[in-house]
């Protein structure tokens, strides 16, 4: 089947040498697939050259969204559909607006940028986990590269360099996709 | 390796006297302009002509002129010299927070065990050395110039029966003249004045012996015994910050009062120091010092910015849309003085523009808090943003409508800047930049955000 992946998984208990090695494959023509830990690794996303993440766009985006709806539901409600005197102001009174507004650029701010990174890492409640190795939950960080993005270098020389980098085990794992 | 001592050298002092000297010509370019006149034969005349350039209905007038005739009590005669007078004020109160949030920053740094920090805690200490100076300006100050300043220093209000004599204020004597009669020496006030800067220089002279004696002996002992002082002096800190703003500032309008009001000080005084003390690091990094302080630390420095510039807008929003929401004369009569008046109306909405939606909007994004630029742009713009903030706390309840900004403010500005800066730079070249034996410089080696 050609939905099958394989993968060479380099297990490492520390996460200074894990990050040691990725320096080290990624220098040595080596692209990684990702690396899987039970806690986050400061400076990992550097060492393995991510893009920054848009996240912060969708939340701007969601957040001007909560500004422009707060702001267009209260002058239509309170302004124009239904105009009431509250405490002697005018009917649009924008400093009244202000809380409001606050809370909802907040709120869809905050439950955009949830959803956007929920659906963009595909996580959903009725998700399989697939672990490629069950200790990425306990104690072990796990490197692991794609041979099919790899086809230069030879599975040997990657098993050999990951040995080399501070790997304590070496494993190869298919996956059926 | 980077240079471990700040060099003051000649060059520098030479730019600094060069900014006192052009302040102190635009001070008195201020004086013999016509602006300054002018003021002085507007309001020669009868104190409720300056309650009618308010664009209000006469409902609201009557409350004005109440609570106006305290602003124009002693008429706004005087022009210039009361101009400078009361500049001379808001700089003073402006400087002396960028001084005390300096020991403040420097306190929390060690009360919260702050590793991240370790490379740059000798620049608010540095900021601290204003303390003194200030303390003595600020009392000076006072006895030289209170009567311009303080409406409740006219002893006239305190005669039952008198002309003058006001209920509202005589009722508020003590808190000025205990155990004294109201309308004699301030004691109280005084005390407090005198105390607060006692306190906060013998904090100050402590936590800086500490410091310094760390540098020689190394050792945890200083350390754990700075943590405690700085405990003291944030419970300290707390209360003299507040109480120091009813009475520096509050206190000029001083039939209305805010509870709203020493946080918000609190908060123009801690962004603007915040600002000066990340201004200060980008430049010394730029001049070849602290270069082990990275984009990483920068990027914390700028969250503090761009955090407290929108927690003082919560407060200075706090404070203004309960009083419009309830518009009780008493408390909203702050804010017609500020909103309706002609003159001050432009400075509240740049007030806001400046200090929130600026530096909200060019430090939001996590690259503009790691790139020099960015942050040089946004501190800037926040420093002289929060001086307009202290001068329409003040400014407005002394000089009323014949305020003004022109030369005279930017030249007191300009001076007390540059007398500032040349205390706070003498100071940061009497030491190491870099605390030699701080036990937390091997954490703040390794931040990373």
């Amino acid at each position: 089947m050609s939905d099958t992946k394989n993968y060479i998984l380099g297990v490492f208990d520390d996460e200074d040498v894990l990050l040691k090695a990725v320096g080290q494959m990624r220098s040595a023509g080596v692209k990684i697939h990702e690396v899987y830990s039970p806690f986050p690794v400061h400076g990992l996303d550097e060492e393995l050259g991510y893009k920054k993440s848009r996240l912060p766009i969708a939340a701007f985006m969601f957040g001007v969204l909560g500004t422009t709806l707060a702001l267009v539901m209260q002058i239509w409600m309170l302004g124009i559909d239904w105009p009431m005197i509250i405490g002697g102001k005018n009917f649009v009174a924008l400093p009244d607006f202000v809380p409001v507004t606050f809370e909802l650029t907040v709120l869809l701010a905050a439950f955009g940028m949830v959803g956007t990174f929920l659906v963009s890492s595909d996580l959903k409640p009725w998700k399989k986990a697939n672990l490629l190795d069950i200790r990425i939950t306990d104690d072990r960080h796990i490197m692991a590269i794609d041979l099919a993005k790899n086809k230069a270098i030879d599975s040997g020389e990657i098993t050999k360099a990951l040995k080399s980098s501070g790997a304590t085990e070496v494993n190869d794992k298919k996956v059926e996709a | 390796m980077s240079k471990e001592v700040f060099d003051f050298n000649a060059g520098l002092k030479k730019k600094l006297a060069i900014t006192f000297v052009v302040g102190l010509v635009l001070l008195l370019i201020g004086a013999v302009m016509p602006g300054g006149e002018h003021a002085d034969e507007e309001h020669e005349g009868d104190h409720a002509e300056e309650s009618h350039s308010f664009n209000e209905p006469q409902t609201d007038m009557e409350v004005l002129a109440v609570a106006d005739a305290e602003a124009s009590e002693e008429g706004h005669g005087g022009g210039w010299f009361k101009r400078f007078k009361i500049d001379f004020w808001i700089n003073n109160v402006y400087f002396t927070g960028i001084a005390i949030i300096g020991l403040f920053f420097f306190a929390i740094q060690y009360a919260a065990q702050a590793g991240w920090s370790a490379y740059i805690v000798r620049i608010p200490l540095a900021m601290a050395h204003w303390i003194l100076p200030a303390g003595v300006l600020m009392l000076v100050s006072y006895f030289l110039f209170s009567h311009d300043i303080f409406h409740w220093t006219h002893s006239d209000l305190y005669e039952v029966g008198g002309e003058h004599y006001d209920k509202l204020i005589a009722g508020k004597a003590s808190f000025f003249y205990f155990p004294l009669e109201g309308g004699s020496f301030p004691v109280f006030f005084v005390v407090r004045m005198v105390l607060f800067f006692g306190l906060w220089y013998w904090m100050f002279v402590k936590l800086k012996g500490l410091s310094l004696k760390e540098d020689e002996l190394g050792g945890n002992t200083f350390w754990v015994q700075m943590r405690k002082w700085s405990a003291v002096f944030l419970g300290i800190f707390a209360v003299s910050s507040s109480v120091s703003a009813w009475d520096w500032i509050m206190s000029i309008d001083t039939h209305w009062f805010s509870t709203m009001f020493g946080w918000y000080v609190f908060a123009s005084w801690f962004v603007t120091g915040l600002a000066v003390i990340t201004l200060i690091t980008v430049l010394l990094k730029e001049a070849g010092y602290l270069q082990q302080v990275t984009s990483n630390h920068l990027h914390d420095l700028g969250k503090f910015v761009f955090a407290f510039s929108i927690f003082w807008t919560y407060i200075w929003f706090s404070q203004f849309l309960l009083i419009y929401y309830a518009n009780i004369p008493e408390e909203s009569v702050y804010f017609v003085e500020r909103l309706l008046s002609d003159h001050y109306s432009p400075y509240f909405f740049i007030n806001l523009f400046l200090n929130f939606f600026f530096p909200f909007l060019v430090l939001m994004t996590r690259d503009a808090k790691r790139l020099n630029v960015f942050l040089k742009i946004a501190c800037i713009v926040v420093i002289g943003g929060h001086w307009i903030d202290f001068y329409l706390m003040v400014t407005p309840g002394t000089l009323g409508e014949s305020g003004a900004f022109g030369f005279t403010e930017i030249g007191m500005y300009l001076m007390f800047g540059a007398a500032f800066l040349f205390v706070m730079l003498k100071a940061l070249s009497s030491f190491a930049l870099v605390p030699k034996n701080h036990p937390m410089l091997q954490e703040a080696k390794h931040h990373h955000i």
